[in-house]
């Protein structure tokens, strides 16, 4: 008997004679007889023990960042969670809730969303933001197709900066399979803000930039905005949150839409998921956005507490003239990202985004000394930064690999034009020795 | 009962968490783009566990209590799942790392996809998307890219029964289709003569969730794969309800080409208050050449990751909610074929008891075998009384309601997903909880219209919530 199933057999006994049949197979007997009960060929069950111990040897096969140094980001970090988030995702009244359609029994879910929504609101300058969606990928890909629907559809092209992340700009792609959306700026993969703006036209629904941008760059955003509202169209930013510790966010110069991967803030990286898509927008286009949100109000006894709200926008209420189809989110990545935020406060996300910037910038410095090693341009950066190498970059991550260290994104990878470029990362993570290991290494690796 | 807002226990210099010290000489920072202020709260750490814990208690789980949410399958989570997602040797490391240095991880999702692969009867599944919305989304998506192949353009229309969720005909809509909405028979079927006549060339396929939303099986399934196939539409199972099906009936032995499972629901990853969920697809012959990607292929002793030949693309960014498949594989190791078979069968006899038991004391507008959930209306138990009235009466007796309102087709629609995991003695107490409130509904009714009366907080204001929204909190 599996200890996840409590019945004993005189309880199945009872409950088939209360129904009122004899066998358990009677319950089946409106299925296809040719089809009913085929044989599962699965491995045999497991104890407890067992299992472990089995998972325990299969993770150990893969190389973990506990014993690696790791100079690799691309969309995904290594940033440091603090223990309380653990925590408090680790309670079971939250992990084990559904989404919070009963609010008189689910407050404690829905006071952490309202909480999470106030703090994304803080850190990009938007005025609303949503109960997340799947992840910074599938957060362009929506905030996309709500430009188009701001626009009542009249506006189909959406403009993309190829220094937005390739993955995501994939997803967008797919995303739009369906529809009459035209996505283009990415063509030419060098193509640069100036000459992004000299496509908006009528037809522009939206441009979509990063900043800091896939390359780790600080982009020049001042008159952005001022193009992009010209043209009628929306200007969306995909945004690092830990970067807004320090930067100026994206309501300050003018975005409409802010979406973002919220994976840094509190997440683990998990093998790529399951990562947090951070939404926001302003106030007026409230109505148009896609995704949960969670709004205060009173009980009949006047005290305070909060509600899933303008829910008509949701495909449970509104079906196929839904704003999107989402349900299912990632609230518990929501309350890591609301934790951390709040265990962080003021001073300790500046902190965090402050030695990032410092250690890159060492890094950065260090690996330019080196022969046959240079940054690509002067733009000013974050916490990644682009290395062009004397060594093919594959080559040289084999055998950084030899030295416990992961090294930088192979940039060829998505940019056959720099295909002799790495993307390095550098977080607070880092500590100056695993810096200084990394620069020996590279010296090393190269003639 | 209430909490405060984390802001409104914020004092200007409390820190939640010490910091390293710099350790590198400090470059110059861009003066012209740094930010004036950053409105975060500041909290010690004490203040900030302290103020989760009193909000976690404000909170109803599958660990609390019983929680038959129809057609979301909330059965208990094992605890090992959590255990095994946070090994460091998966929850450390980075999506974009050689393949060489995650060869475990990638024989995990390779595994989980032959597990899902064997269960339900597909050719290939794709871990990637991260919920079941998503991998509908995907499944239309895979459905347009195999009309658009042939050439077949003038397939426009996405026929779904009126059953459906309302995920359906919206990931219809997200993929440019027109939906066309199907009658239920009197039994709870699709409407075969309406199927029929909807039938043509310009159908692209028919969405299809068995059971049903009424917890029903679809008696005719294999007749209504043939009537879809013949007009050279396609078959996307809704694999929402497959907690039923375990073991018991493979959807593509039963026709269908493409469907999402839900890691979430039948295999207990937990549900994390509205997500992170998993939604893989599985894609028969036909379709399998078009699901979204990378999915892991094995060459040899090793493992790869490989976009299908003709994929719809990727549907979000790296591989699918790694961590959620982590807790899926330990699920099903922990059963076997047996344990599974189990868990579908004990599902639908919990369901089964529940309606035998109170059919008679709520009208039940269907009344067949259910498979894992049964749905009574709540009209006409008393006067002036609705369903919202009864389970939020619910709450008072210790149980989260049933979902309510759902399926549209059912006035005042009450449905009653047990799952596996409850023991007799908990039905019986939900079950002796709904027969006293049909009691106290026509005795006491102002007990059920101010119900609940034992909640943190009492029935909320959700049109004033609507009508001045309040979004996010803003200092006085």
């Amino acid at each position: 008997m599996s200890s996840y199933l409590p019945h004993t057999d005189a309880h199945r006994r009872e409950m088939l004679d209360a129904i009122g049949v004899k066998s358990i197979e009677e319950l089946f007997a409106d299925i296809p007889e040719e089809v009913r009960f085929p044989e599962l060929k699965l491995p045999k069950p497991l104890s407890e023990a067992e299992i472990l111990r089995e998972l325990r040897e299969m993770s150990e096969r893969n190389a973990d960042l506990d014993h690696y140094a790791c100079f690799l980001g691309a969309g995904a970090y290594n940033h440091f969670v603090p223990s309380v988030v653990g925590h408090v995702i680790g309670r079971s009244e939250f992990y084990t809730a559904y989404t919070p359609y009963q609010p008189e029994i689910s407050q404690g879910t829905l006071q952490t969303i309202f909480e999470y929504q106030t703090m994304v609101c803080a850190l990009t300058g938007m005025e609303v933001a949503n109960a997340s969606h799947y992840d910074g990928a599938t957060a362009l890909a929506e905030a996309a197709l709500m430009a188009v629907r701001i626009s009542r559809e009249k506006r189909q092209k959406v403009i993309v900066s190829p220094a937005v992340h390739p993955e995501y700009r994939q997803t967008l792609r797919t995303y739009t399979r369906g529809t009459a959306i035209a996505v283009t700026g990415d063509e030419d993969l060098a193509r640069e803000l100036d000459d992004l703006k000299t496509m908006l036209d009528e037809d522009t629904a939206c441009l979509i930039v990063q900043n800091p941008n896939f390359f780790g760059q600080l982009e020049e955003v001042d008159g952005l905005a001022d193009a992009v509202h010209e043209a009628g169209a929306l200007l969306i930013v995909a945004v690092d949150p830990i970067s807004l510790g320090l930067f100026r966010p994206p309501g300050e110069y003018g975005a409409d839409i802010v979406v973002g991967e919220g994976q840094s803030l509190g997440n683990a990286i998990s093998f790529g998921g399951p990562y947090l898509g951070i939404f926001a927008c302003l106030d007026k286009y409230k109505r148009r956005m896609p995704g949960r949100l969670v709004g205060e109000t009173v009980d009949v006894e006047g005290r305070r507490g909060y509600v899933l709200t303008l829910t008509p926008r949701e495909q449970h209420i509104r079906r196929e003239k839904a704003t999107s189809n989402i349900c299912t989110n990632e609230a518990l990545c929501a309350l890591a990202a609301g934790a951390y935020l709040a265990a962080m406060g003021k001073t300790g996300l500046r902190k965090v985004a402050e030695l990032c910037y410092h250690k890159a910038h060492y890094a950065a410095q260090r690996i330019a000394e080196l022969p046959g090693f240079e940054l690509v341009d002067d733009k000013p950066f974050f916490k990644e930064f682009v290395v062009r190498c004397p060594k093919p970059p594959a080559e040289i991550n084999r055998q950084l690999l030899q030295q416990k260290i992961i090294g930088g994104y192979e940039l060829g990878k998505a940019y056959p034009h720099l295909a002799d470029c790495m993307l390095f990362c550098v977080t607070e993570m880092n500590t100056r020795e695993e810096i200084d290991r990394l620069v020996e290494a590279l010296q090393e690796v190269t003639p | 009962m209430t909490e405060p807002l984390v802001f409104e226990l914020s004092s200007p210099g409390r820190v939640g968490v010490n910091l390293p010290e710099c350790d590198v000489p400090e470059a110059e920072l861009p003066k012209e783009l740094l930010r004036d202020d950053l409105p975060l709260p500041e909290v010690s750490e004490v203040d900030l566990v302290r103020h989760y814990i009193h909000l976690s208690q404000l909170n109803w789980g599958v660990d609390v209590g019983f929680y038959p949410l129809g057609s979301c399958t909330m059965k208990y989570n094992p605890k090992v799942n959590e255990e095994a997602a946070k090994l460091p040797g998966f929850s450390r490391i980075h999506p974009y790392q050689d393949e060489e240095t995650v060869q475990g991880a990638l024989q995990l999702m390779y595994e989980l996809q032959e597990f899902l692969k064997e269960i339900s009867g597909f050719v290939g599944v794709s871990l990637q998307p991260a919920a079941g919305a998503h991998g509908e989304f995907a499944g239309i998506l895979m459905m347009r890219a195999y009309h658009e192949e042939r050439g077949d353009l003038k397939r426009t229309k996405v026929l779904i029964p009126d059953s459906a969720h309302g995920t359906n005909p919206a990931s219809s809509a997200m993929s440019g289709y027109q939906v066309v909405e199907i009658k239920s028979d009197e039994r709870g079927n699709v409407d075969l003569e309406e199927l029929k006549a909807h039938c043509d060339e310009t159908v692209v396929g028919l969405m299809l969730t068995n059971p049903s939303t009424l917890g029903l099986f679809e008696e005719h399934v294999l007749e209504v794969a043939e009537i879809i196939h013949d007009c050279g539409g396609l078959m996307f199972c809704d694999g929402a309800n497959m907690n039923s099906l375990l073991g018991i009936a493979k959807p593509c032995e039963m026709g269908c080409d493409v469907m999402m499972f839900n890691l979430h629901k039948t295999f207990s990853t937990p549900h994390g208050g509205g997500g992170p969920g998993g939604g893989p697809v599985g894609a028969s012959e036909r379709l399998v050449k078009y699901l979204p990607g990378p999915i892991v292929v094995k060459e040899g002793d090793k493992y790869h990751l490989r976009m299908p030949e003709k994929s719809i693309g990727r549907v979000k960014s790296f591989y699918g909610n790694f961590a959620v498949c982590v807790k899926a594989y330990t699920y099903i190791r922990m059963l076997g074929a047996e344990g599974l078979r189990q868990v579908s069968e004990d599902a639908v006899l919990a369901a089964n008891y529940i309606l035998a038991k109170l059919k008679g004391v709520y009208p039940l507008p269907y009344d067949r075998i259910c498979k894992h959930e049964c749905v009574f209306s709540g009209r006409g138990i008393a006067e002036d009384i609705h369903t919202m009235d009864i389970v939020k009466r619910l709450m008072d007796y210790g149980f989260h309601p049933p979902t309510v309102y759902f399926p549209l087709i059912v006035p005042e629609a009450i449905m009653i997903e047990p799952t596996e995991t409850e023991s007799k003695e908990r039905l019986d107490a939900f079950i002796e909880a709904m027969v006293q409130i049909a009691k106290e509904a026509k005795e006491q009714p102002d007990l059920l219209h101010e119900a609940p009366h034992t909640t943190p907080v009492r029935r909320l204001d959700e049109v004033r919530a609507a009508r001045h929204p309040v979004l996010r909190w803003m200092p006085k």
